[in-house]
């Protein structure tokens, strides 16, 4: 069977070969942009083969979280995204008092229009439309034009009979933009229906955190969902959680694993075999359209 | 009116509940139980009756009227049970050809590690999920409060009308602000802009209509369940004349116009 299966390194985790650094009380000088720090084991780790092996942290093997644009060049081929609806900007529905000064802010500090870049390409040798969703652009929310790309997304899909993947990241609604927020859950799980009705498959991948209405809607509802390993997934947030029963929540609560465990993901995939589980997947599904 | 003013009338424990509505609307109510997957939620009460002759199925959100009953209901912030016996209540109702008549007075979907670990966030979607494509009439209708998904999971069908003093919204008040100005105690300033209240939701054409409730709610009652079943008797007559397709094809575009978008090309 490997015969059929060509076996490519997309990219490879460098564990060795890093130079301990070794805390010292006399700082050495570090020149400035070389090193981070993990967010997860608090170590200094060099930059460029850190984002080279798509923030993954070359000390703990902890997942750095991935812009849309990041997202996507981890799965799909070289060159072969090509972006749709790129020009949709979402207005201010409710009229809220500095909204549409910090959407210019954040669109000038990420250099993206709005939380979630969408269109197609090629995974492996299938066509896919996939939509990757940014956790850095207003906590990746959910407002009129995320949810009116994912909608459209999923209406492309639909009429070009392709397979959907949708990355979710969400710290949830679009506060700022109140019920028409609210409303996109509703409009993209009527658009994503219609691409189910058709007998397409849909891979949803929650990726960390994707949380309140978008796992309330399209995350919560693909044929096949999977997550990286501690990514967060939930509905309401644990601190409001804890608020409303007074005890504290177990540590794995809402994470992946936590998931899997009861029955909420069809499995946890490291960010290493991500394209290639997903690729698998499409061919199980009948592969190249 | 400030809409603090309809929050406070909104969550007022004298405001008729969802049972009243029940009893004041349909004959013969038979309530029905269970998700036939885990249990039976009490935040959500469903079951059958007749509505001017016509059998119809009921699913409501419903606080209680005492502590008692408001333990029995979760003070009305069901649980993934809860949606889950409203999905298979809609889903029997399009087996039998039944319309289903929704009303919603809840807080939000319940918050707690059970509700996490039996997927609340799934159950809600599946909700929407099936909303989209459900074959029979569905109105709903918000008689207290509307909050967020807990709600939307059971506003998603052809029709949704508020009462007066009814709220919608993505978060509670005290939710929002705690947010938006980690301040949970500018909830008042917060609900103003907002735009919670019917009035504010029938201008952004998020409702079909806002039901009056006068002055005192339970004093006019008799009234606004007039005008409720006046309402359901033109939708249900209007469904006769509509094919499913049409139906669901008007259902779909209604949530599909939602949301405030523009298209700016790159100025190069």
């Amino acid at each position: 069977m490997s015969i059929l299966k060509k076996k490519r390194n997309y990219f490879s985790l460098h564990t060795h070969g890093v130079e301990e650094e070794k805390p010292s009380s006399a700082k050495p000088l570090i020149p400035e942009g070389l090193y981070l720090t993990c967010p997860h084991c608090n170590q200094m780790i060099r930059k460029e083969p850190y984002l080279r092996n798509f923030k993954t942290c070359p000390k703990c093997g902890g997942y750095g979280r991935l812009s849309a644009k990041e997202r996507l060049d981890l799965v799909l081929e070289e060159g072969t995204f090509k972006e749709i609806n790129s020009h949709i900007l979402g207005g201010n529905p409710l009229g809220f008092p500095g909204y549409e000064e910090k959407l210019i802010a954040v669109r000038n500090h990420t250099g993206l229009k709005e939380g979630v870049l969408t269109g197609y390409g090629f995974l492996g040798e299938t066509k896919v439309a996939i939509g990757a969703m940014d956790p850095g652009f207003i906590m990746g929310s959910m407002g009129s034009a995320v949810g009116e790309k994912l909608a459209s997304l999923c209406e492309f899909a639909t009429f070009y009979e392709l397979p959907l993947i949708i990355f979710s990241a969400s710290g949830g609604a679009r506060m700022q933009e109140g019920i028409m927020s609210l409303m996109q859950m509703s409009k993209v799980s009527f658009a994503l229906k219609k691409h189910h009705d058709q007998g397409l498959l849909y891979i949803s991948v929650p990726t960390d955190p994707t949380t309140g209405g978008v796992t309330a809607s399209f995350a919560s509802l693909g044929d096949l969902i999977i997550a990286e390993p501690k990514t967060l997934i939930g509905f309401a947030g644990r601190r409001v959680i804890e608020g409303t029963i007074k005890k504290e929540l177990p540590k794995d609560f809402q994470t992946a694993e936590f998931l899997l465990h009861h029955g909420f993901l069809d499995a946890v995939v490291k960010r290493e075999s991500l394209k290639s589980y997903l690729e698998r997947i499409l061919r199980l599904h009948g592969g190249r359209r | 009116m400030k809409a603090w003013t309809h929050v406070k009338k909104a969550r007022d424990p004298q405001r008729p509940l969802p049972k009243a509505f029940i009893e004041g609307l349909f004959e013969e109510f038979t309530e029905l139980k269970g998700d036939r997957l885990h249990g039976d939620d009490g935040a959500v009460l469903g079951g059958l009756g007749f509505f001017q002759g016509q059998p119809v199925t009921i699913i409501a959100i419903t606080k209680g009227k005492d502590l008692e009953e408001n333990l029995l209901r979760n003070f009305g912030s069901p649980n993934p049970e809860g949606y889950r016996k409203a999905l298979r209540l809609m889903k029997q109702a399009e087996k039998f050809h039944r319309p289903v008549v929704l009303f919603i007075d809840t807080k939000g979907a319940g918050c707690a590690l059970e509700a996490e670990e039996r997927g609340q966030g799934e159950a809600i979607a599946r909700c929407l999920f099936e909303s989209a494509t459900l074959q029979v009439p569905m109105i709903s209708f918000i008689t207290g409060e509307g909050g967020s998904g807990g709600a939307l999971a059971l506003a998603s069908g052809d029709r949704v009308y508020m009462l007066e003093h009814a709220i919608y919204s993505i978060l509670s008040p005290e939710g929002f602000s705690a947010i938006l100005y980690k301040d949970a105690k500018r909830a008042q300033e917060a609900s103003e802009i907002m735009k919670i209240t019917a009035e504010d939701l029938w201008g952004l054409k998020i409702i079909e209509g806002i039901i009056e409730e006068g002055e005192d709610p339970t004093e006019h009652f008799s009234e606004t369940l007039g005008e409720i079943s006046s309402i359901l008797a033109d939708f249900f007559k209007e469904a006769e004349t509509q094919s499913m397709e049409e139906r669901l094809q008007k259902r779909y575009e209604r949530f599909r116009k939602f949301g405030e978008v523009y298209w700016q090309p790159d100025l190069t």
